[in-house]
């Protein structure tokens, strides 16, 4: 260090980079402060997240000197033997991070959805009860799972379509890592009981500043790197990853504007109140699953469905005035989670009506989705990673069909409160977004790790099945349960009174209540088939893979 | 690797429709235009959602919105929804009001309309403690059976319970308290011995050289005063019969122990302040079918 210091200036010889300098003093002095607020965090569990982030700080500034001790003078090339010289390496980092924590998200989710059926399974501990996993279950699917394959799909997908190399050396990787950390310290954070009681915005202001640096360096690599490009046109999978990126940091602020009651307590308190409170919330929330999960997965979609399936895509200008009607409707939709509340009648009407034009937009997307398929459809029937994403495909259209259908008061009126919320939101959580990650995932590694074909074609034909299987008990289970309990709650007697109390609708609930966890296990097994095809592809060599433990793909003709 | 490549006269082959001759990565699009039935589709949510603005309250103003054709407000359709309830259970509901429990059980249709209206008050008040079918649970009597803790089951003994509660902050509440006798009053022996001979009044088991003799003198100088010489208890203040192999809390030693150690005092809220007096009354005749009153 000291060495490479004094010989800068010689021609040949190896000197830091800005970014390398500036995150090295810039993790040294966060390190200073995080171990100060250790020392006088007002609670344990805020000393204890204090203390992860001095760790993390210190490991960032000895990360980087090492880094830099180990590497050669030149930074990476942009360009390899005439071809982009890819960065593959944090790309490697997120998809092995999506799988790990998307097991874990669904164990939890099975785990909750027992204790709704057995409710001893909170054995009577803060830590484990269901007010706490419940969170830990939504974040961790939707942001450590979800999060994690957006991150690798995304920097994947910009790279090879704008045939350039990542912008920036040490920021992909500060994103991926800092993103990481970012769920290590939500997720602990809702076990230890630190909440702002925000749905899908439970971290607490200082976790949610950490994202908020984190974000912005995403933004911008992924930017760069469009600007980059040697592509004259930017291809639609990137546009939707863009509004994404932009919209998530949009809302991200909007919903989190607290001020903390002191650098050494974890409480902060929002600046909106009451009904505002609410629209903000919903406004993010919606938003949330119209960004992260619908636009963020519809690119993965616009890239690895006609990767895959070696066919070009339907309709350019489709997917022109899909995206954009899409992305304008969107925004609107969110007062739709609160009808029939404190909420002005004109902002409900204003969700609603947006929600319903909003039923073409989204449907734009599984079109040119499916019909990528026309004359390739006799693909379905050997490639099993194919037909999981267009099956995916198939969970989209559903769910945004019935995504507009609940968000007419009428239904509504039925529906909230409800599982029927629960069944809506998991055909399109394990339908769209687990189906199409696995497609995304089962393409990726095989790439990353240099292999000719996954390990084994029929663990994905296993997968496939037994968590299509789990996915129906799941939907259909919620389905019915939700309707019979939004029936039983307005079911009136001739003599005017109610007919059910509210406990009576949840002693009939148990029974779909077994079923759906019955499901969630089939869907956490599928996963696990997968994390193991997954594992044998990276740690099987090439030409073993190649010789074939499996019958080899029969080509389409 | 891919040759980035622009050739606007680009053919798909299997379709034979043209692409956009841009080519990203191996992936081109083609140049098939917007499907009719989505394009009309479209339109029509559009025009729905123009025609339900102006239906409805729709768009913002400086200090008020646009209140739509019809005049719709969703706080004014549930307070009519509320009004139409309560006009069709008016007539019903007054009757009840001036009855007395006299009334309703001579009048079958009056006494079908309490227990509706006390069932439905019961699911949502009472049910979350004493169980749906009111069965009860630990500390929770049970309200099927005969056996009354306070009162004589009498209409009016439920009545005067609903409405005051138990151990309540209201004046008027019942009240009456089982003291924690660990706390100085008696040693653990003792405690052992009474909650052994406790156990035998209902025949129940007892250890293996249990002293009764011993555990019938300390119920004699401490519990008899409020359960009674014979341990039929006392509905007056609420203590337990101990002799008919009914139990609130649990007929294990562990749990009798507990409670002659630690005390028992389970609270009831008094209802007479958040529901108005039909319903109460309604509860009362409710709460008799469940259970054999007298």
């Amino acid at each position: 260090m000291a060495q490479s210091g004094s010989a800068g200036l010689l021609p040949g010889q190896k000197s830091m980079t800005l970014g390398e300098m500036a995150l090295a003093v810039v993790a040294a002095m966060s390190a200073v402060l995080w171990v100060i607020i250790t020392a006088n965090a007002w609670t344990p569990e805020y000393a204890f997240h204090a203390g992860l982030f001095a760790i993390a700080s210190v490991a960032t500034v000895f990360l980087v000197l090492n880094r830099y001790h180990d590497r050669p003078a030149e930074l990476p090339a942009q360009t390899k033997d005439g071809k982009p010289n890819y960065n593959f390496e944090p790309i490697k980092f997120a998809t092995i991070a999506s799988v790990f924590w998307g097991i874990a998200g669904f164990l939890v989710g099975l785990i909750i959805a027992l204790q709704l059926a057995y409710p001893e399974l909170n054995f009577g501990l803060p830590w484990t009860s269901f007010g706490r996993l419940r969170p830990l279950h939504t974040s961790a699917v939707i942001f450590a799972f979800g999060g994690n394959v957006l991150l690798a799909t995304s920097f994947y997908v910009v790279q090879r379509t704008c045939q350039a190399r990542l912008a920036g050396d040490l920021a992909p990787w500060f994103v991926v890592l800092g993103y990481n950390f970012f769920i290590v310290i939500a997720g602990t954070g809702y076990l230890l009981g630190i909440t702002q009681g925000k749905e899908y915005a439970e971290p607490e202001w200082y976790t949610d500043l950490w994202l908020t640096i984190v974000w912005v360096t995403y933004f911008i690599v992924f930017l760069g790197t469009i600007i980059k490009r040697k592509e004259p046109h930017i291809y639609v999978a990137n546009w939707f990853y863009l509004a994404f990126i932009l919209t998530i940091a949009v809302l991200h602020l909007g919903n989190n504007t607290t001020i903390p009651v002191s650098i050494f307590s974890s409480k902060s308190y929002i600046v909106w109140a009451g009904v505002q409170d609410a629209m903000i919330q919903w406004w993010y929330g919606h938003n949330a699953v119209g960004f992260f999960l619908t636009a963020g997965f519809l690119a993965i979609m616009y890239y690895f469905i006609p990767k895959r399936a070696e066919r070009p895509v339907y309709s350019y200008r489709l997917s022109i005035i899909h995206f954009w009607a899409l992305i304008f409707m969107y925004i609107w939709a969110g007062p739709h989670h609160l009808h029939y509340t404190a909420l002005p009648d004109w902002a409900q009407t204003l969700g609603m009506t947006f929600s319903i034009m909003l039923w073409m937009p989204s449907w734009g997307g599984m079109i040119n989705g499916l019909m990528t398929l026309s004359s390739a459809w006799d693909k379905l029937r050997t490639d099993p990673v194919l037909r999981m994403l267009v099956v995916s495909v198939a969970f989209y259209g559903m769910s945004t069909f019935e995504g507009p259908l609940m968000s007419v008061k009428a239904v509504n009126s039925l529906s909230h409160y409800t599982d029927w919320t629960i069944g809506h939101v998991h055909s399109g959580a394990l339908g769209w977004v687990g189906y199409v990650s696995f497609g995304a995932i089962y393409c990726l590694v095989p790439w990353l790790w240099n292999k000719p074909k996954l390990y084994s074609l029929r663990l994905v034909n296993w997968h496939f099945w037994v968590s299509t299987l789990g996915i129906v008990c799941y939907i259909s289970a919620m389905w019915v349960a939700g309707i019979m309990q939004g029936l039983m709650w307005r079911a009136y007697t001739a003599l005017g009174f109610l007919e059910y109390s509210f406990l009576e609708t949840v002693e009939a609930m148990h029974p779909f209540y077994i079923i759906r966890a019955f499901g969630g296990g089939l869907f956490l097994a599928g996963a696990l088939i997968m994390a193991w095809n997954l594992y044998k592809t990276i740690v099987t060599p090439a030409a073993e893979i190649e010789a074939g433990v499996t019958p080899a793909l029969v080509p389409a003709e | 690797m891919s040759v980035t490549s622009n050739d606007p006269k680009h053919v798909d082959a299997a379709t034979g429709t043209s692409t956009t001759g841009h080519e990203w990565d191996g992936i081109r699009e083609l140049n098939t235009p917007l499907p009719k039935w989505w394009l009309y589709i479209f339109y029509a949510t559009i025009v729905w959602a123009l025609g339900y603005w102006v239906v409805y309250p729709a768009i913002p103003l400086v200090s008020s919105f646009t209140k739509g054709a019809i005049n719709y407000s969703s706080r004014g359709e549930v307070i009519a929804d509320v009004d139409a309830l309560k006009a069709a259970r008016a007539p019903m509901v007054n009757a009840l009001a001036k009855a007395s429990f006299d009334d309703i059980q001579k009048d079958p249709k009056l006494l079908t309309f309490a227990r509706a209206q006390g069932k439905a008050a019961f699911g949502d008040n009472c049910a979350p403690c004493h169980g749906t079918g009111g069965g009860g649970s630990k500390a929770f009597p049970n309200l099927v059976d005969d056996d009354w803790l306070w009162g004589k089951g009498t209409l009016d003994d439920i009545q005067a319970t609903i409405t005051h509660g138990i151990r309540s902050t209201d004046p008027d509440t019942r009240q009456g308290n089982m003291p924690a006798f660990g706390d100085g009053v008696l040693k653990a022996t003792e405690i052992s011995w009474v909650a052994d001979y406790v156990r035998s009044l209902s025949n129940l088991s007892v250890d293996a050289g249990a002293d009764l003799k011993a555990g019938q003198k300390v119920f004699a100088e401490n519990c008899a005063a409020c359960h009674g010489d014979n341990a039929k208890g006392n509905q007056e203040l609420g203590a337990p019969n101990l002799t008919d192999q009914i139990w609130l809390y649990g007929s294990d030693k562990v749990t009798i122990v507990e409670g002659i150690a630690k005390g028992r005092g389970a609270l009831m809220p008094n209802w007479g302040d958040r529901l108005d007096a039909g319903t109460i009354k309604a509860l009362a005749v409710y709460v008799r079918t469940l259970g054999g009153g007298r």
